[in-house]
């Protein structure tokens, strides 16, 4: 049987999580079917039929689609989904939202946040803000996953070329509506990609401070994170929250800012290749996983950095 | 208007697990227990929705063995007003705690449901969702903030872009995100108070529901340890180490 893979995009573009979710599904063993649905989604789904190990691509473009709102979707990927063995999404919010919906409508487990494959129905993920590595072995018959992209290489986003259908069901749930939203808009590489990833924490002090790790980013061509706590304290918008509840990154270069070091922010990163601490305080937990620390005040390295690179 | 919430026990948030050498699982043994951070700004949420006049009766759910009665007793002292235990001492996972808690839905009648976005030990993040579809109850995740008016509940949600606003027909399903509130603390008084406020007990068979497995674990390991490396003195040097040791800049 085939693999359903449920692509992430903003109907104009598939999102690089989607290349991530391929690679994973490749590893179950079957055809990849890949479903857009969106409402005007035409432009993602063209996308994703270029994608290499892609068999074929399933269009849903209707406006009950059109913000992935997961009373919607999920009632569609279930009737679909029936026909497949496994069940896939990255675990981006949006999969996040609907996947479990699914497997509930479906009859069925999610195994969430996959980060290794190890056969069909037998996948790695961890438990307890990363301090655990489970090996879980699905029973059902159907399998829905969803894929914590930093586990998996992308998928080459040119050389398949699947066919595209149309699926004619629309589901409206009637339940939900969307309202509206307030996206950052930023030029920087996206958090979750970004090869050089620079945050901050509390010890930034303010938001202007932020300025600083900016400065930095733009030499590096890096995108910018930070701890809960700066955002807690209003510094910088949600989106930008590395950890254990917030955004996973496993950048080749993580620069910690004025972080301590706390498990749930070390969940989010520790996969980095090389780790950097800048921190005031020598005993900070940061240290323990840092490649290279340097124990100073990020007020004086940061500017000296930024001239340095 | 009725809020149902539900409370998890859980491992402690500042406590570390550690992997039991067999690698059945981690290791539990007298570790801190406490109650589901997220679960303890549902609580804080459905309390809240009370003090503003918004809700009338705030009732906590929380299913496991007999201990998580003391999680229960946790919620009652941060104003809830009556708590039910499902009680069950084999290991429920989500799909099930969602048929169990759908079984609660349906003898509560509760006009709004608040839950926690994820455990903070199995870290799944699927439960609220898996009631949302049992019930068909339209749902809002990851919830920054929560307003009830007029039938229906408008939810901003914390999404990987930025935000999201939905609106939903109630009865609907929250799940909270960490900015929602700030949980208060349970007073003294307010803990004593706990002791005798009702705390019913029931078994999944009194609701109906099968405990069935849908995954094994077939092993728990500790993840890839990383050595803490070196400090370096200076600006200078780390630059240097980065682009002629680690090569990544
Ligand atoms: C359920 C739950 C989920 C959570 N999820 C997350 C999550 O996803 N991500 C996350 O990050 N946290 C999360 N947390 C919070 C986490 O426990 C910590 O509170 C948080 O990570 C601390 O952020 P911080 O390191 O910026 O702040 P602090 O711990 O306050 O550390 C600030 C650091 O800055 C240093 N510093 C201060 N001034 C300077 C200076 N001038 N120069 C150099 N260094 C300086 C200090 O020495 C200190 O080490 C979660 C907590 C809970 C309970
Ligand atoms: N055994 C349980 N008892 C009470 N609430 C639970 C239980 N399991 C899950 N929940 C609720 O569902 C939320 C999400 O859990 P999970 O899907 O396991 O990450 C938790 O924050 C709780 O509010």
């Amino acid at each position: 049987m085939a693999i359903l893979v449920i692509a992430e995009h903003d109907n104009a573009s598939l999102k690089g999580a989607t290349l991530n979710t391929v690679t994973a599904a490749t590893q179950m063993g079957g055809d990849i079917h890949v479903l857009v649905a969106g409402e005007g989604c035409q432009a993602a789904a063209d996308q994703a039929a270029k994608v290499a190990g892609v068999d074929k691509v399933l269009v849903a473009d209707s406006a009950a689609y059109a913000h992935q709102l997961a009373e919607n979707v999920s009632l569609l990927v279930a009737e679909l989904g029936k026909d497949y063995s496994h069940v896939v999404a990255p675990a981006t919010t949006s999969g996040k939202n609907f996947m479990p919906r699914v497997a509930a409508l479906l009859d069925v487990a999610q195994v969430s946040d996959i980060t290794r494959v190890e056969s069909a129905d037998t996948f790695d993920r961890p438990i307890y803000a990363g301090n655990a590595i489970a090996t879980v072995q699905s029973l059902d018959a159907i399998k829905v996953i969803t894929v914590r992209t930093t586990g998996f290489d992308a998928a080459a986003a040119e050389g398949g070329s699947a066919a595209v259908e149309a699926v004619g069901s629309t589901h409206d749930a009637g339940v939900s509506s969307f309202v509206g939203e307030e996206m950052a808009v930023s030029d920087r590489p996206e958090l979750t990609a970004a090869k050089v990833v620079v945050s901050g924490g509390r010890g930034m002090g303010s938001g202007e401070n932020f300025a600083l790790i900016d400065a930095v980013a733009d030499k590096l061509g890096a995108a910018v994170g930070a701890s809960r706590a700066a955002v807690d304290a209003g510094f910088v918008p949600n989106d930008m929250q590395v950890g254990q509840t917030g955004k996973i990154v496993a950048p080749e270069l993580y620069v910690a800012v004025g972080i301590s070091g706390a498990i749930q922010h070390l969940a989010g990163m520790k996969d980095s290749k090389i780790i950097v601490a800048i921190n005031k305080d020598e005993e900070a937990p940061i240290f323990q996983v840092a490649d290279y620390g340097l124990v100073a005040d990020l007020f004086d390295v940061l500017p000296e950095l930024e001239k340095q690179l | 208007m009725k809020v149902l919430v539900t409370v998890k026990r859980v491992i402690d948030y500042n406590v570390k697990v550690r992997v039991k050498s067999d690698n059945s699982d981690v290791d539990l043994s007298n570790v801190k227990m406490a109650m589901n951070p997220f679960c303890e700004i549902a609580v804080e949420e459905a309390v809240r929705l009370k003090e503003a006049g918004v809700a009338t009766e705030v009732v906590a759910v929380s299913l496991g063995a007999k201990n998580c009665q003391e999680q229960l007793r946790t919620a009652l002292a941060l104003g809830a007003d009556r708590a039910i235990h499902v009680e069950s001492d084999e290991v429920l996972e989500s799909l099930t705690v969602a048929k169990l808690l759908k079984k609660v839905v349906e003898e509560e009648q509760p006009d709004l449901i608040v839950m926690g976005k994820q455990a903070i030990d199995t870290d799944n993040n699927q439960t609220g969702q898996m009631l949302a579809a049992l019930t068909g109850y339209g749902q809002g995740t990851f919830a920054s903030e929560v307003k009830v008016e007029g039938g229906k509940a408008q939810v901003t949600r914390e999404v990987d872009g930025g935000l999201q606003t939905v609106e939903l027909a109630l009865p609907a399903i929250v799940t909270t995100d960490l900015r929602l509130n700030e949980p208060r603390y349970a007073s003294l008084p307010n803990i004593m108070k706990a002791k005798k406020k009702p705390l019913d007990v029931k078994t999944p068979a009194d609701l109906g529901v099968e405990v069935t497995s849908h995954t094994k674990v077939l092993k728990v390991t500790p993840p890839a340890e990383r050595q803490a490396g070196i400090k370096v003195a200076s600006v200078e040097e780390l630059v240097d180490k980065l682009k002629n040791e680690a090569k990544v800049i």
